[in-house]
C-alpha cells in the first residue's frame, strides 16, 4: 500500500506571542524531519499549526499545490479538511471504539463496505492483527500508539504528523517500536516530521533535523551535520554531541554475540543485531566515547579501532577538548582532556586511531537495505 | 389510590424528559467548552431554580404564563385555552425547574472529555456534527441519561411549583405528590402511604441507576 501522491510539505510560520514562533522550513516526500528541541521551544505549537489545531498569527502552510493556510491571503482550511495523519503525544483514541473501530473512524471517504477490511490491513501493517476487537484500554501502551499510527495513516494522509510519539511508552517498548517506524517509512512516501526532545530518537529515525530553541530554528540540515554541531548553546545537551556513522552488516556470529559491522576505515564489534547482512546501520557515537591512540595501540579489550586523522582541536568546557577526526571521510570527535591533546602532540594532520567500546554504541539497525536506497533518492 | 394522578405525573415526566434533553445537551455542551470567563452568567441562571424556593419559582412562573401575560395571551392566541392551571403550563414549568437536574450531570459529562479527542475527531477528517455524534455523545451519554433519569424522578415528586402555577385540578394538574398532599388533608392515610410507598420506591431506582451510570462515566475518563 504505498502511496503514490507526491508531495512536499512547506511551513512557514510567525509570530511574536503568546508562544513566539519565527519557523521556515520544507519537507520533501519521504522525508522524515525531526523537531527537535526542548519543552517550550515551540516545536509541538508548529506541529498543531500545520494540524489546523492552533492558528498562528502570520505564515504560510502548503501541500505540494494545496494552501492549508495562508494568513496575507486569510485561506485557513480547518483541521478536517487538511490531509494529515497525526500521532498524538498520548495517542488520543477513541476510547469506546475498538482498534479497529479507530482506525475506520479515519476513513470517512472510504466506501462503507471496504473499511473493515482496510482496517484490519493497517493493524496487521503494524503489527497488530487480530487485535480489531480489543479496545484502547485493555491494550498495552505500545498498541495504543500502534493503533494510533494506523490510524493517521487510514487517513491516506499527504502528511504524517508525529508527536513525541514514544515518550508515552517503557524502553524496551520503544526500542521495539523505533524498528517498527523505520520500517514501516520505508512504504511511506509522504513528508513526516517528528516532533522529539530526544536525540537517540532523532539519530535513529531522522533524515534531517531542525532544532528549534524558543521558536526560531538555530539549526537545520541532514541529521548527520546537525547532531555534531558545537555551536547550539543550550538547544543541544553538551553531553549528547555525537555524530552519526552508517556501516552496513559484514556478519553475525551467535556464539560471541556480535555482529560485524564493515565501515572503510574498519570494523565494528556491535552486539548482535537484528538486520540482514548488508543492511545499513546508524551509529550514534557520543564523543565521550571516543578515545584516541598515536601509532599501535598495543593489547587493549577496545575492539573497535578506526583509523582516522585529526582535522581539528576544538576548545570545549576545560578541562576537555573536542578532537575533529576524519574517518574515511565521516567525522569523529573525541571529547579528551587538554592535557591528553598535548602529551600526545595532536594537531592536524596527524594520522591516528580511533577507539571506541562497543558498550558505547547507541545502535539503531534500519532494517533492509533498501532503507539507504530509498533516502539516497530522496536527497 | 389515585392511579390517575399517577399516571398525569407519569406523563409530566416523560414529556418534560423529552422536551429537556435536546436542550440541556445543547445547553451544556455550550457551557463545557465555553472558557469560564464567558459562561458565569449562563450557568447561574441554569443552577438558580436549585436554590431558589419552588413557591418563588412558582410564583413568577405563575406571573409570566397566566392570563394578561404576552406568554400566556399568545398561548391563548394560538390553542384557545389558558397556560396557568394547564397541563402544558404545568410542563413549561417543569421544564425550567429541571433545568439544573438535566444539565449539570451532561455537563460533567462533556467537560471530562479531553479536548484532544476533538482536534483527534477533526484530524481523522469528521465533520463536526460527525465528531459529536460518533465520538462526543457516545463518551457522554452516561451523563446525559442520568440527568433524564434525576429529572424524571425529580418530576415526580416536584410540589410547590406544580401547586403554583397548576394548583390542583382532577386529571388535569393533579400530580401524584398533590395527590398525597390531598389524601393527607382528608385523613386518608392508607392511600397516602400506598403512593408515598410508590414515590419511595421510584427515587431508590433512580438513585441505584444514577450511581451505577456514575461509576461509568469515572471507568471512561
Amino acid at each position: 500500500m504505498t502511496e503514490d501522491r507526491v508531495k512536499g510539505l512547506s511551513v512557514a510560520l510567525r509570530q511574536p506571542g503568546p508562544i513566539p514562533l519565527d519557523v521556515a522550513f520544507a519537507v520533501a516526500p519521504g522525508e522524515l524531519l525531526a523537531l527537535i528541541g526542548p519543552s517550550g521551544s515551540g516545536k509541538t505549537t508548529t506541529l498543531r499549526a500545520i494540524a489546523g489545531h492552533y492558528r498562528p498569527v502570520e505564515g504560510r502552510i502548503s501541500s505540494g499545490d494545496t494552501v492549508w493556510f495562508d494568513s496575507m491571503n486569510h485561506v485557513n482550511v480547518p483541521a478536517r479538511r487538511r490531509r494529515i495523519g497525526m500521532v498524538f503525544q498520548s495517542y488520543v483514541l477513541f476510547p469506546h471504539l475498538t482498534a479497529a473501530g479507530n482506525v475506520m473512524a479515519a476513513m470517512e471517504d472510504v466506501p462503507a463496505r471496504q473499511r473493515r477490511g482496510e482496517a484490519s490491513a493497517l493493524l496487521a501493517r503494524v503489527h497488530l492483527a487480530g487485535l480489531d476487537d480489543v479496545r484502547p484500554a485493555q491494550l498495552s501502551g505500545g498498541q495504543q500508539q500502534r493503533v494510533a499510527v494506523a490510524r493517521a495513516l487510514a487517513r491516506r494522509p499527504d502528511v504524517l504528523l508525529l508527536d513525541e510519539p514514544f515518550s508515552a511508552v517503557d524502553r524496551p517498548t520503544r526500542a521495539r517500536l523505533y524498528v517498527e517506524l523505520a520500517e514501516l517509512r520505508q512504504t511511506l512516501s509522504m513528508p513526516i516530521i517528528l516532533v522529539t526532545h530526544d536525540l537517540d530518537e532523532a539519530a535513529r529515525l531522522a533524515d534531517t533535523a531542525a532544532i528549534l530553541s524558543r521558536g526560531r530554528i538555530v539549526a537545520s540540515g541532514p541529521i548527520e551535520a546537525v547532531l555534531p554541531r558545537t555551536d547550539l548553546g543550550d538547544a543541544l545537551d553538551r553531553d549528547a554531541r555525537s555524530v552519526l556513522i552508517h556501516a552496513r552488516v559484514a556478519a553475525h556470529d551467535p556464539s560471541s554475540g556480535i555482529t560485524t559491522l564493515a565501515h572503510p576505515s574498519g570494523t565494528f564489534f556491535h552486539p548482535l543485531l537484528d538486520a540482514a547482512i548488508g543492511a545499513d546501520v546508524r551509529l550514534r557515537i557520543r564523543a565521550r566515547d571516543v578515545a584516541i591512540a598515536v601509532g599501535d595501540p598495543g593489547r587493549l579489550s577496545i575492539r573497535n579501532r578506526l583509523a582516522a586523522t585529526v582535522t581539528g582541536i576544538v576548545e570545549a568546557d576545560p578541562p576537555m577538548v573536542e578532537v575533529h577526526l576524519d574517518a574515511a571521510g565521516d567525522l569523529l570527535m573525541a571529547s579528551i582532556t587538554t592535557e591528553a591533546a598535548r602529551a600526545l602532540a595532536l594537531h592536524p594532520g596527524l594520522p591516528v586511531t580511533a577507539l571506541i567500546k562497543s558498550a558505547a554504541f547507541d545502535r539503531v539497525s534500519l532494517g533492509p537495505a533498501e532503507a539507504t536506497d530509498v533516502r539516497s533518492v530522496q536527497r | 389510590m389515585d392511579w390517575q394522578a399517577l399516571w398525569l405525573s407519569v406523563r409530566l415526566g416523560l414529556f418534560t424528559v423529552v422536551i429537556l434533553v435536546p436542550i440541556a445537551v445543547a445547553l451544556s455542551r455550550w457551557i463545557a467548552i465555553t472558557p469560564k470567563r464567558g459562561r458565569g452568567l449562563v450557568e447561574a441562571a441554569v443552577t438558580l431554580p436549585l436554590v431558589l424556593p419552588p413557591t418563588v419559582v412558582g410564583f413568577y412562573l405563575l406571573v409570566s404564563l397566566g392570563a394578561g401575560s404576552w406568554i400566556g395571551e399568545t398561548w391563548r392566541a394560538l390553542f384557545g385555552g389558558g397556560l396557568a392551571f394547564s397541563f402544558e403550563g404545568l410542563l413549561v414549568a417543569s421544564v425550567i425547574v429541571n433545568l439544573p437536574f438535566a444539565v449539570q450531570p451532561s455537563q460533567r459529562a462533556f467537560e471530562a472529555i479531553a479536548p484532544e479527542l476533538r482536534e483527534a475527531a477533526a484530524s481523522c477528517g469528521m465533520s463536526w456534527w460527525r465528531a459529536f455524534a460518533r465520538i462526543e455523545l457516545p463518551l457522554a451519554w452516561p451523563g446525559i441519561l442520568t440527568g433524564a433519569v434525576l429529572t424524571f424522578a425529580h418530576t415526580l415528586g416536584e410540589f410547590g411549583v406544580v401547586l403554583m402555577v397548576g394548583g390542583n385540578i382532577p386529571g388535569e394538574t393533579r400530580t401524584i405528590a398533590i395527590a398525597i398532599y390531598d389524601r393527607v388533608q382528608a385523613f386518608d392515610d392508607g392511600a397516602a402511604a400506598r403512593m408515598s410507598a410508590i414515590l419511595l420506591t421510584i427515587s431508590l431506582l433512580t438513585i441505584a441507576v444514577t450511581f451505577a451510570l456514575s461509576r461509568r462515566i469515572g471507568r471512561r475518563s
